[in-house]
């Protein structure tokens, strides 16, 4: 039967063009690929190619018309054997598959339901901590050998683990953070790697697409911008992609935030930048033991997760529970402080200043609530809404900037919902809206402060 | 600036070959034959499909740059990997995936290998090793040099074949990558597939140093020009890279010269080349054609090869079939697979 070939889109907006010249004449043989013909739109002239070989039988639109209907027939092409009187046999245009942008093939229309509006997303719910035996010995470790424990454990527990980036093996990390993996597991799995963040972070979402579980240290997450590409594009983005087929389990650790006289290249929180993306896990931990805990979870989770340290809490001390096997679930937050007047909502370093504001606030007769949410995507709104229920204020506290951060974030949850518990508008202590000053009472200005979470309580709480 | 002169053959590091390279058997022919017209085929129709509005978005050809994938896939083994970027709808047919799948992508069908989330750029397959499909350009020079770090760390034998073209050339992570591969011998074949455009760019307007085979010098990376529109000179020459990284030399670059017949995507108006120039390599140097002749010369009838091509367009006609009638993902999908 002949052919018809039809009038093409040069985009998914075309709807019409101008037939401008026809290169091939009725009569003659036509190769798949031979340019039969040029269209024109106003923004460009596009060639038609023959997807079909055999004999050009008839030109239906004559070069030089005008706004010639995306999927109008232009001509048939015979096959071999056919001649000029099998031409009345072409199928007329209505019976031509057609499919316009907006219009899907009508078999394919009338087996999917077009749905009115998104279903709504899926619940996360988050699982308790595990339970401490009574009687358990209790280590006293800075966080930096808390992370470090982590790591020797789930290394010793799964041979597809390994750690890379700069300074982490030799050198024994640049923050000390890997000291002593080196020496234990050697240099297969304790990696150093050239100054290439952007090369290594896909090197290592390459490796995890395979199925082994890197940890990826970046000597800080300023130097990560230069890999955040393949962080999101590839890390958090391809089991989406594949329909689920291939996904990436894979941890991006390293210091996070302000650290001391510095200055704005090397002092940033990235907590909001990486808690927008779905896809990504993204944990930021106040306590040794919620280090050590939620960095294990975060080596086993199948998916890619940011996990946040801080700089200036490395060398803090806590109670780590001696335990086998201690994992603290993701996507929990934590009461830290219990109170009825007012939430104080925090997570990493900003946990230094809501509890010290706790204190504060409790001379003055303010019992504050003070929850650390370790965990920022999932976010546990659970635990901060039965909180807001029960005191009617909130305050967020964060180093990041407050425009589209995640006191913003937690402030339209609250919103959302538990708006007619509030008794006050949620109030957000952030780093203030400027690039990170070096000298040392400008930082300090530019940083969230004890004084002005306890300032923002006490105007929630009208005091 | 006047056009440099394109480099030449033996400006390559490896001037080991002059002459015609190996000749292949008949059943080599044939298969080649046949899997370079698949590709063809397929295209030709997914151009069509687009035309009618079909296919969404952004949809990149491969027609012309066959011999590439079909010859290096030749000279693979099992659970060898394959990583490419945005043209990749040969690859994922050269390593023997499903067209009704990558059609049914395509086209966005719950059918589709991606479940039609991820459209013609993004489609994988584990069970074919094939990491795909990736959107942005370069990022799948760091991930394929990540799957030859995942064979060197388990030794496993295997091999990394890392495509790219030679606008990603220019990426700031390939050299970044080069670096480290060298660095730690892992053992990735660079494919640079060489068209001359990088979308409407010549390779001379971009480009400082035109012969990529050198572009590992610097990292002591070994490196080849290949005549990309001739299938054994690439599988000749991907066995000899394979080989190569399977001693745990390193990586090696292949430079394969080839050519897109089409725009770089459906949008393209092509004002930046001359119609004479697609027709002159078309007539001279077709990847197809000049199998079909040595089958010719070699008395194969004119009748095995229509029966060559009736089963391709079978398969093709087929998967166009199957990706215009295959339902949408149902809508609970949009939710799915976001996290595992």
């Amino acid at each position: 039967m002949p052919i018809q070939v039809l009038m093409p889109a040069l985009s998914p907006t075309m709807e019409k063009g101008n037939l401008a010249k026809w290169l091939k004449k009725e009569g003659e043989t036509i190769k798949s690929g031979d340019v039969i013909a040029e269209i024109e739109t106003d923004k460009a002239t596009m060639e038609v190619e023959a997807t079909d070989e055999g004999t050009l039988g008839k030109i239906l639109i004559p070069e030089g018309t005008a706004d010639v209907a995306v999927n109008t027939p232009i001509a048939t092409i015979l096959a071999d054997g056919e001649s000029a009187a099998d031409l009345a046999k072409a199928p007329a245009p209505a019976k031509q598959e057609k499919a316009a942008e907006s219009a899907p093939p009508a078999a394919a229309k009338a087996e999917v339901p077009q749905p009115k509006a998104a279903p709504s997303a899926p619940q996360a719910v988050a699982e308790p901590d595990p339970e401490v035996p009574a009687g358990t010995e209790m280590v006293t470790q800075t966080i930096r050998e808390a992370l470090r424990d982590a790591m020797a454990e789930e290394m010793r527990r799964d041979p597809d683990v390994f750690v890379m980036g700069e300074e982490v093996a030799e050198y024994q990390g640049a923050y000390k953070v890997t000291q002593g993996l080196l020496q234990e597991f050697g240099a297969r799995r304790v990696i150093d790697t050239p100054i290439t963040e952007h090369g290594f972070a896909g090197v290592g979402v390459g490796a995890a697409m395979t199925g082994l579980k890197p940890i990826v240290e970046f000597m800080t997450f300023n130097f990560a911008m230069q890999a955040i590409d393949q962080i999101i594009n590839s890390a958090a983005k391809t089991l989406y992609m594949s329909g689920g087929q291939m996904g990436c389990s894979i941890v991006f650790r390293g210091p996070n935030g302000a650290a001391a006289r510095v200055a704005a290249q090397h002092s940033q929180d990235y907590s909001a930048w990486y808690s927008h993306i779905p896809g990504l896990k993204v944990i930021a931990p106040y306590s040794a033991a919620d280090a050590k805990g939620l960095l294990k979870a975060a080596i086993r989770d199948p998916n890619p997760v940011i996990f946040l340290e801080n700089e200036v809490l490395y060398g803090h001390t806590g109670e780590v529970p001696k335990l086998d096997d201690y994992v603290i679930p993701i996507g929990k937050a934590r009461i830290v402080r219990s109170g009825s007047h007012v939430t104080i909502i925090s997570w990493s370093n900003g946990m230094t200043y809501a509890l010290k504001a706790a204190d504060e606030l409790a001379k003055d007769g303010i019992e504050a609530e003070v929850i650390d949410l370790r965990t920022l995507r999932p976010m546990d709104t659970e635990t901060i809404i039965n909180s807001v229920k029960k005191t009617g204020r909130a305050v967020t506290v964060e180093e990041g900037w407050a425009q589209s951060g995640v006191g913003a974030e937690i402030a339209a949850r609250i919103m959302e919902n538990a708006f007619d518990y509030l008794d006050a508008p949620v109030a957000r202590v952030a780093g203030k809206d400027v690039p990170m000053p070096y000298a040392a009472n400008l930082e300090k200005l530019a940083l969230p402060s004890a004084a002005e979470v306890v300032e923002a309580a006490k105007a929630v709480c009208y005091r | 600036m006047a056009a440099p002169k394109k480099a030449a053959a033996s400006t390559s590091q490896d001037k080991s070959d002059g002459g015609s390279p190996p000749e292949f058997t008949r059943e080599q022919e044939l298969k080649a034959l046949r899997d370079m017209l698949l590709i063809r085929r397929f295209e030709e129709k997914a151009g069509q499909l687009y035309g009618m509005g079909a296919i969404g978005g952004f949809c990149h050809l491969y027609i012309g740059q066959e011999a590439v994938v079909v010859g290096m896939q030749m000279a693979l083994k099992e659970g060898d990997q394959v990583i490419t970027g945005y043209r990749d709808h040969g690859h994922m047919l050269a390593t023997g995936m499903d067209a009704n799948g990558v059609m049914a992508e395509l086209t966005g069908r719950r059918g589709g290998y991606s479940k039609g989330k991820g459209g013609s750029m993004h489609m994988f397959s584990k069970e074919k090793h094939f990491y795909g499909g990736h959107g942005i350009v370069g990022a799948q020079v760091s991930l394929g040099t990540g799957l030859a770090f995942a064979n060197h760390y388990r030794g496993n034998g295997n091999v990394s074949v890392t495509y790219f073209g030679d606008g990603a050339a220019n990426q700031g992570q390939v050299y970044e990558s080069f670096n480290m591969a060298e660095l730690w011998k892992l053992p990735v074949i660079y494919v640079i597939e060489n068209n001359r455009y990088a979308m409407g760019t010549s390779v001379s307007r971009a480009s400082a140093q035109q012969d990529f085979s050198k572009r590992g010098v610097s990292f002591n990376i070994p490196g080849k020009q290949v005549d990309g529109m001739d299938v054994r000179a690439v599988k000749a020459a991907g066995e000899e890279a394979a080989a190569w990284c399977r001693a745990g030399k390193g990586p090696y670059i292949l430079e394969m010269q080839t050519y897109r017949y089409r725009g770089h995507s459906m949008s393209d108006p092509a004002k930046y080349r001359t119609r004479e120039e697609v027709e002159k390599v078309r007539h001279d140097q077709d990847p197809i054609e000049q199998v079909r002749n040595r089958l010719l010369a070699a008395k194969v009838s004119e009748q095995d090869l229509k029966a060559i091509d009736a089963e391709v367009r079978d398969i093709v006609n087929a998967s166009a079939d199957f990706a215009q009638h295959d339902p949408e993902p149902d809508a609970a999908e949009l939710w799915t697979d976001v996290y595992r």
